[in-house]
């Protein structure tokens, strides 16, 4: 038997031994997580300038800049947007707020939980047999927004149906009570309250289409094409792709390594840069939510 | 003259059967009060006038319930026209995270009111009836949040008054908030129905006592006895009426 005083001791040892690992284990990802930034930044910083960001790639992508690439992510990104977006977030409504429980809806956001599980180059292989060959869009921004979009999806429906159950039921009986409709209420009250949330989803699966390879391997992606796409049905280079090609499969990888970390460090400041802005976002919407 | 009337209502939640032949009669410019011990079915009593017992899955109801002598669950009968008429406010104050004055302007933008003098005049006008336009004048484009709950509810209520409704619901409406706020709304209350019909459930027995004309008593799922309030309280007839009434169970 432990006297009274003892177990006190013991207590107080055990919070201490639980917050010391706790604290470890999150300094820990903390750490490796400033020492990929810092690696990149400071293997990349040297190479990025004005001129590399505006320059097409030259001499087997040896030197030169990347500026095909980033238009090309970029077409790539407001394609995915323009597709996923509205059918993702229509789709969360109508699953949070129309469908009623039955087995219909809970097949369908099982398929949307199974779907966000799919492995990307699946998505890739997918895209192209669809995309590329059967509706024969050929290699393009088109087939690889699309395949892309896929991809993102899942998510988006589910952060849009996370954000739309968290809004508390009171408000929709509020609202009822009032006399408004079904869609008045899900239009004028739901929505702007869940609105802030649906944005952070939107934008952070900007993030993930920015840095996804694996589908636009076979449906858009371009090894080397320093010129602008003119046309959604055109092929495009991308920064995650390009960044493969020239750490895997350039003419000079050594030469080359340089422009790697460059361009690896533009996809991350992009990256960043997109959920600054959906912080942003949030917090204006969420202001805008209060105030008005 | 009768406001609403319920013959022989049933009310079954799947098998539960929640409500059983209640039979009652509430009267215009009258205050009703709804009493009994929890999961005695008063709140879904009073869900059934404005239909927010559709919302809930599974529901089934039997009988008549009559306002000004109309069927409300006919088939014609349109749900949102419905609860123009019949005006609530819930249990705990819940005002829409927008500003106060478009919290009251609600119920009239989505009844399809777009003129704005007659919003503005609505929403001061139902503010001034809730007693708590001295108290937000100045700050109307502010949003709801910044007021106390004892505002909220009263918030609340100008909401509900705004679209003019001839009935007003309260579900527990005093029963988050403080004394003070309390004693607010019990005289609010007691100013209201020169104007409106109002139903009133409460767990408070003292306030049932202060604000009410008609006292009913509900006991799993019956009305035991209802009758004036004056009289429910000093001579029951039904021994559950009374022992509830004196506090023996609650």
């Amino acid at each position: 038997m432990k006297s009274p005083a003892e177990y006190i001791q013991l207590k107080k040892r055990n919070q201490a031994i639980a917050k010391t690992t706790f604290t470890a284990m999150s300094l820990i990802v903390v750490v490796f997580l400033f020492f990929l930034l810092g690696f990149i930044f400071i293997r990349g910083i040297g190479v990025i300038s004005w001129e590399f960001l505006t320059s097409m790639p030259e001499e087997g992508m040896t030197s030169g800049g990347i500026y095909p690439a980033i238009i090309g992510t970029f077409c790539l990104i407001a394609g995915s947007i323009l597709f996923a977006f509205p059918i993702g977030v229509l789709s969360g409504i109508y699953l949070n707020e129309y469908a009623r429980e039955s087995f219909g809806k809970r097949f369908i956001k099982t398929m949307t939980n199974n779907l966000a599980g799919i492995p990307s180059i699946v998505f890739g292989l997918f895209g192209m047999s669809l995309f590329v060959n059967t509706l024969g869009f050929g290699d393009s921004i088109l087939a690889g927004s699309l395949t892309l979009g896929l991809l993102t999806l899942p998510v988006i429906i589910k952060t849009t149906e996370e954000a739309l159950k968290s809004v508390d039921d009171s408000f929709r009986r509020a609202s009822y009570a009032l006399g408004a409709t079904h869609q008045q209420t899900v239009r004028k009250v739901v929505l702007p309250i869940a609105l802030p949330n649906i944005i952070t989803g939107l934008i952070l699966s900007i993030g993930r289409v920015s840095g996804e390879t694996a589908p636009i391997l076979f449906t858009v992606a371009a090894y080397f094409l320093p010129k602008l796409p003119s046309s959604i049905f055109d092929q495009v280079m991308a920064l995650p792709y390009h960044l493969y090609v020239i750490s895997t499969s350039g003419t000079n990888i050594k030469e080359s390594r340089a422009i790697a970390y460059g361009t690896a460090l533009v996809l991350i400041i992009i990256v960043l840069l997109t959920n600054l802005l959906a912080n942003a976002l949030r917090g204006y919407f969420g202001n805008k939510v209060k105030m008005n | 003259m009768d406001k609403i009337a319920t013959k022989d209502v049933n009310l079954f939640y799947r098998e539960f059967q929640a409500l059983k032949n209640i039979t009652l009669t509430m009267k215009v410019n009258k205050v009703t009060a709804l009493i009994g011990p929890s999961g005695c079915g008063k709140s879904t009593y009073l869900r059934l006038f404005n239909r927010m017992n559709d919302l809930i899955e599974g529901v089934k109801i039997e009988g008549d319930i009559l306002l000004d002598g109309e069927d409300i669950y006919s088939k014609t009968m349109a749900v949102d026209e419905l609860r123009k008429k019949v005006g609530m406010v819930f249990q705990k104050p819940n005002p829409f995270p927008k500003s106060i004055y478009e919290n009251v302007a609600y119920g009239l933008r989505v009844n399809g009111i777009k003129d704005k003098n007659y919003i503005d005049e609505h929403v001061e006008k139902s503010l001034m009836q809730s007693a708590l336009w001295d108290e937000v004048k100045d700050k109307l484009k502010k949003s709801a949040f910044e007021l106390s709950g004892g505002q909220q509810q009263r918030l609340c209520i100008a909401r509900a008054l705004a679209i003019e409704p001839t009935v007003l619901l309260m579900d527990e409406p005093a029963s988050a908030l403080d004394p003070i706020s309390t004693a607010k709304i019990e005289e609010l209350i007691y100013e209201l129905k020169k104007k409106y019909t109002i139903v009133i459930v409460t767990h408070n027995m003292q306030q049932a006592a202060r604000v009410s004309d008609v006292t009913a008593f509900f006991y799993l799922g019956e009305l035991v006895e209802w009758n004036e309030t004056k009289i429910m309280y000093t001579s029951p007839h039904d021994i559950r009426t009374q022992n509830y009434i004196t506090g023996r169970f609650g």
